[in-house]
């Protein structure tokens, strides 16, 4: 009796998981659908899902066309592993310290950085633009390296800080007497044990970096478009080019989605590091 | 024989170096549409005429405005040429953020340009932007539902023929509406639409002392006539609709009318997307006998930002992607229903223009509208379907959004527009006008 309550609890359960999984999913899916449709089929009423002619049409006009997919892939991983391996030189000694150092400030100071993520982008748009402007780094990509890194940094450290909490201190401590200098202490004994956790912040961060789509597209035009600025290209009010543009989309989610599918024990397993403490 | 030999290459391998020396890489930042994709594929040809390389940003068109006028607005020199519309046009020139296009070369005839696009796109009497292509906007009908109907669409029809048509064509069991027509909140949206059908109903913005003027029995009844249309012959969840939503809808034999812009004509008659094709008329935006009808004037122009390093090699570039040449390019190798249009008087007088169907009705609704002189009693600004100064954008957005809330029917029209008069004025006694 108890067996068969559980297994209709299991089929309840798989039913609503696959069902919330579907539908958030739903519109990556449909969005590959209408990648290999025509622009008439791409519009259609009633939708048309499966019964239309597949063709390759979009790619190749997207890959023929000025776009340069190629580069913009390029810059894409530049920008995102640049900035999420900066932010991790500023972001392990940081978290070090508020883990193992801990000061009269410390929590106030991981509150405070926190804080900066609740702040509108655009808040600080102009000044970051002129200042750009002054340096002549526009459309550069070492501009937007830093510019991620900062945006990325309170959740590197956070996430960092979380993972160096659950080290014990003694480990470190017995390096320390075994006459590791701070340095050796950090990049010898304490990284070692938090690759994975360092692995999944990695992950997070290379992804917030390629999503990102306010600073890229604003401060970029030509040399140092990532992806996502590449995706805007082909956004229009004037005539339907859905299908193409539902191509690009795919374009420029492709690799990350991949890179997501192939790491997603790392990333679950980072997401819920210590949540049943 | 040998020296002379010599002497010519020598001269060749000069004359190679110095045109490297000038060539230059421009960067264009442009909107996403079929005939700016199309220049995009020409370039080749600008290329190997000048030497000059180009490098394109294309950009869907809210996103193109931010970034050319904070780049301009910063002097972030990202561009050298920018695309830009009738509304920046004058804005940006009295700013001194432009270069006046005055100094065209002869071949390139600036008096060729339609009287109505030169007008828009100058500023104090001289051009700031040339125009690559220009639009109005016009009816479009199904010839079917109209025939089924027992009517017949006047060439230069009245807001009462278009209301008649409405109720005649509309067949909501089948899921056929009469009309659709723009209602999404936005200056360019809705506005666009509203501003320009308020100037055949005698409405305008502003008195000549900018004054707002949403309180005059002249919007009442347009808002009140757009209102009454939308409601018993529009599409369900207009207030949602932009140009995108009724091309589809178009599209897809849901409208009897569209009245839209001018450069949809081509999308609603090509069979590979529309499903009535075969059977669209066009006809003149309808008029209340005022004198201006409600259609409006648009160009995407080409202008030149103040300070950039490479003015000589954009002017060359704007030049010959404006030209008569270029027009003729395109005609040679995709057909003359695919050149820009809307920019030149002598495009319309090449008779093998005049054989496309909906090259007569274009001009005809081009030359219709004077953005210098736009409504029946005098105004202060120059535009049709918008107010040509910085703030207006802003402005009519808001007061979109409460028309769009009236056809939602969260509002009545007179709330609405009292909504509309009060937000007008605050932000106009704001700007210091």
């Amino acid at each position: 009796m108890a067996r068969s309550t559980t297994t209709k609890q299991k089929i309840g359960w798989t039913i609503i998981v696959w069902t919330i999984a579907l539908a958030i999913f739903f519109p990556v899916i449909w969005t590959f659908l209408t990648s290999f449709k025509t622009e008439g089929e791409a519009i259609a009423n009633p939708p048309v899902f499966f019964n239309f002619d597949w063709n390759l049409d979009n790619y190749k006009i997207i890959l023929a066309g000025e776009a340069n997919y190629p580069k913009s892939l390029m810059n894409s991983i530049i920008i995102a592993l640049g900035s999420t391996l900066l932010g991790l030189v500023f972001a392990v000694p940081a978290a070090w310290s508020m883990a193992f150092q801990p000061g009269r400030w410390t929590k106030d100071i991981l509150m405070a950085m926190l804080g900066t993520k609740m702040m509108p982008a655009v808040g600080v748009l102009m000044p970051i633009y002129l200042f750009l402007v002054w340096i002549d780094l526009l459309d550069s990509r070492i501009a937007l390296v830093v510019i991620l890194m900062m945006m990325n940094l309170p959740i590197i450290i956070w996430m960092l800080y979380t993972y160096f909490k659950e080290i014990p201190k003694d480990i470190l401590e017995a390096s320390r007497m075994d006459g590791a200098s701070l340095r050796g202490e950090i990049l010898y004994v304490l990284v070692p044990m938090a690759i994975p956790g360092i692995a999944s912040t990695m992950l997070l961060n290379i992804i917030l970096a390629w999503n990102e789509a306010f600073w890229t597209i604003i401060l970029t035009t030509t040399s140092a478009k990532p992806l996502s600025a590449f995706m805007v290209e082909f956004s229009t009010k004037q005539g339907l080019f859905y299908a193409q543009l539902s191509a690009a989309s795919v374009m420029a989610i492709a690799p990350i989605l991949i890179m997501g599918w192939f790491s997603q024990k790392q990333l679950v397993s980072g997401l819920t590091f210590g949540a049943v403490k | 024989m040998k020296i002379t030999k010599g002497a010519l290459m020598g001269a060749t391998a000069f004359a190679a170096i110095a045109a490297g020396m000038n060539a230059e890489t421009i960067t264009i930042a442009t909107v996403n549409n079929g005939d700016m994709v199309r220049m995009q594929g020409y370039a080749d040809d600008f290329t190997a005429k000048t030497g000059h390389e180009v490098e394109w940003v294309t950009l869907e068109e809210n996103v193109l405005r931010e970034k050319v006028t904070t780049d301009i607005a910063t002097k972030g020199g990202q561009f050298d040429i920018m695309t830009i519309g009738m509304y920046e046009a004058p804005i940006w020139a009295k700013n001194d953020w432009l270069v006046s296009l005055d100094d065209m070369s002869a071949e390139y005839d600036i008096n060729d340009i339609l009287p109505a696009m030169r007008g828009g796109l100058s500023y104090e009497g001289s051009l700031y932007a040339a125009p690559f292509y220009g639009e109005s906007s016009m009816i479009m009908y199904r010839t079917d539902l109209m025939e089924a109907a027992g009517l017949e669409m006047p060439s230069a029809p009245t807001w009462d023929d278009v209301k008649m048509a409405a109720e005649a064509m509309t067949d909501e069991e089948n899921g056929v509406y009469g009309v659709c027509l723009r209602g999404k909140a936005g200056w360019g949206e809705n506005m666009a639409f509203l501003t320009a059908m308020s100037n055949s109903f005698g409405a305008r913005w502003f008195d000549e002392d900018w004054n707002a003027q949403f309180d005059s029995e002249e919007w009442a009844s347009t808002l009140n006539f757009y209102l009454d249309l939308m409601n018993n012959y529009g599409p369900p969840g207009a207030s949602s609709n932009g140009f995108t939503e009724n091309l589809a809808l178009f599209q897809q034999g849901k409208c009897g009318m569209w009245i839209d812009a001018t450069v949809a004509a081509s999308f609603v008659t090509n069979p590979d997307d529309s499903t009535v094709a075969d059977s669209v008329g066009f006809a003149l935006a309808a008029d209340n006998g005022l004198g201006p009808r409600g259609n409006w004037l648009w160009a995407w122009a080409l202008a030149i930002p103040a300070g950039t390093e490479k003015e000589a090699a954009a002017k060359e570039f704007v030049e010959w992607a404006t030209s008569k040449e270029y027009i003729e390019l395109v005609a040679a190798n995709e057909g003359w229903a695919n050149v820009p249009p809307g920019a030149r008087t002598s495009l319309y007088e090449n008779p093998e223009y005049q054989k496309v169907p909906f090259a007569k009705m274009t001009l005809e609704s081009i030359n219709s509208a004077d953005p210098l002189k736009p409504t029946v009693d005098p105004v202060p600004y120059q535009g049709v379907q918008f107010v040509a100064i910085p703030e207006f954008s802003g402005i009519a957005t808001s007061v979109g959004q409460e028309f769009a809330a009236a056809l939602a029917g969260d509002k009545t029209a007179e709330e609405a527009l009292a909504a509309a008069q009060a937000i007008t004025t605050r932000e106009m006694e704001k700007a210091g006008y």
